[in-house]
């Protein structure tokens, strides 16, 4: 049903219809992410995150054009979450909105995608379809997420460069970023920079960010603190997350943004911090897949009430929850 | 499948800046569970077809008060079959004559829906051709 060979070509059809199995959570999704496996690991993952209204589409609108105007355009792939309603299950996305500089360009793909409500599963689906992009061959994958949570921040742990995105006069400075956000970014953005205020909110980044980065404060010699600006990241193995502004509305400040990722990635792979970030995103899928696997293989084996009479036993307190656990899993040995 | 939810694109071709009725209907299927892509004005029909393409959606709803139906209909569902799409069903809401709508009917085009029209008739009637499509 699935033609992995058209997805691994680059053909759009067959990719659209796998990044649905994959949403969907489907058998013939999984095991079509199985076999792509080999595939994947060559793209860079970029995450955009931030407070609705600081113009993340309009960024990431930019960063794709600037990924495609160049002597050796990039294939890029943007994959924009937005929230399902908690109540219908429905969903308006309007992402594309913003994006519609990009249409006809067939080194684009993108797509829209809505929180379902599941947390967990959202993470899943998006790690997959993430995949999904990087096996059909694309180099480049912005995944652009409303920065409201915890699940935004479970998906800014798959991107190799996150990006947090504030823009001035949205109110409260310090109540948009909080700490959480604060401490995924890898480049800090202020959009919307032709926009008064904007000293304000970047100095409120900044004393944000010696918070969030204590170890940021490496003393010279002279017992003077460094300048966060000062420092030239790719040449130290420490990452001190630079704050750029940008206007995504005619492009200013994009190319240093531009910049500033390639640098991130450079430094990524020379201080090894790539290696040890797949890693740990590999480590905890698996971790993942074998509790699912385990439980998924107790239940197949499982007398019929028997959970049923563990849990009246707890109901009754003739039980623990260790003891149940303990008697379930020796009974199958017995 | 456990749980299909239906994705349609809300798009509006053509030159003209009305998008009220657009957002209306692209609410009224949203509250009914669906996921709306919106893509805003002035989109040409190569504009709409990669949004399905690419969103892999089950229906487009266009919104057309310009009175270039009869161009832009034909056009969209042309370039959705040669993308693969033929199974992508087309909605249209807005100003049609009525002496034009058998032969958009006849076009391909899944209902044609004027002024007035409840939008529980919309989100009913594209259920049933979607799941027609699929099934």
């Amino acid at each position: 049903m699935l033609d992995l060979h058209a997805v691994l070509d680059g053909q759009r059809l067959a990719l659209t219809r796998l990044l649905t199995q994959i949403e969907n959570q489907t058998e013939a999704g999984q095991h079509a992410l199985a076999e792509l496996f080999p595939h994947t690991g060559r793209a860079h993952l970029i995450g955009v995150t931030g407070a609705p209204g600081t113009g993340k589409s309009s960024l990431v609108n930019q960063l794709a054009l600037g990924y495609r105007k160049t002597e050796a355009p990039k294939k890029v792939a943007i994959l924009a979450v937005d929230p399902s309603s908690p109540f219908t299950g429905g969903a308006v996305l309007g992402d594309r909105i913003r994006m519609a500089a990009l249409s006809g360009d067939a080194g684009v793909f993108i797509r829209s995608m809505a929180t379902r409500g599941s947390l967990g599963g959202l993470a899943h689906a998006t790690a997959g379809m993430v995949q999904a992009f990087d096996a059909a061959g694309y180099e480049i994958i912005l995944i652009e997420t409303v920065g409201a949570g915890q699940s935004e921040v479970d998906i800014a742990r798959l991107a190799h460069t996150t990006l947090v995105v504030e823009a001035p006069g949205l109110g409260d400075d310090i109540q948009a970023i909080k700490a959480g956000i604060l401490e995924i970014a890898d480049i800090l953005v202020v959009n919307k920079a032709d926009r008064p205020g904007v000293e304000t909110t970047e100095r409120a980044l900044r004393s944000m960010l010696q918070l969030a980065h204590p170890v940021a404060h490496v003393f010279r010699h002279h017992g003077q603190a460094l300048d966060v600006q000062a420092t030239a990241p790719e040449s130290e193995a420490l990452w001190l997350p630079p704050i750029q502004r940008t206007v995504a509305a005619d492009g200013q400040g994009v190319p240093e943004l531009l910049a500033y990722i390639a640098a991130h990635r450079v430094h990524l792979e020379a201080s090894g911090d790539l290696a040890r970030r797949e890693r740990a995103r590999l480590a905890a899928e698996l971790d993942q897949r074998l509790q699912d696997a385990l439980v998924e293989h107790w239940r197949a084996g499982a007398q019929a009430g028997e959970l049923e009479q563990a849990l009246d036993a707890l109901l009754a307190r003739q039980l623990s929850p260790q003891e149940a656990v303990q008697r379930l899993l020796n009974g199958r040995k017995g | 499948m456990a749980e299909q939810k239906i994705r349609v694109i809300v798009a509006k071709p053509g030159l003209d800046g009305h998008d009220r009725g657009a957002k209306v209907v692209a609410r009224a299927l949203r509250d009914a569970g669906m996921e709306v892509i919106y893509t805003g004005l002035r989109q040409t029909p190569e504009m709409i077809a990669e949004a399905a393409l690419q969103e892999d959606a089950h229906a487009v709803g266009l919104s057309i008060l310009s009175g270039a139906h009869m161009e832009l209909a034909p056009r969209i569902l042309e370039l959705l079959k040669a993308n693969g799409q033929e199974n992508v069903k087309v909605f249209i809401g807005g100003i049609i004559p009525d002496e034009d709508v058998p032969r958009l009917l006849e076009l391909g085009v899944a209902g044609v829906y004027g002024p007035g029209t409840p939008t529980d008739q919309i989100v009913k009637e594209m259920r049933a051709a979607v799941a027609g499509a699929q099934g």
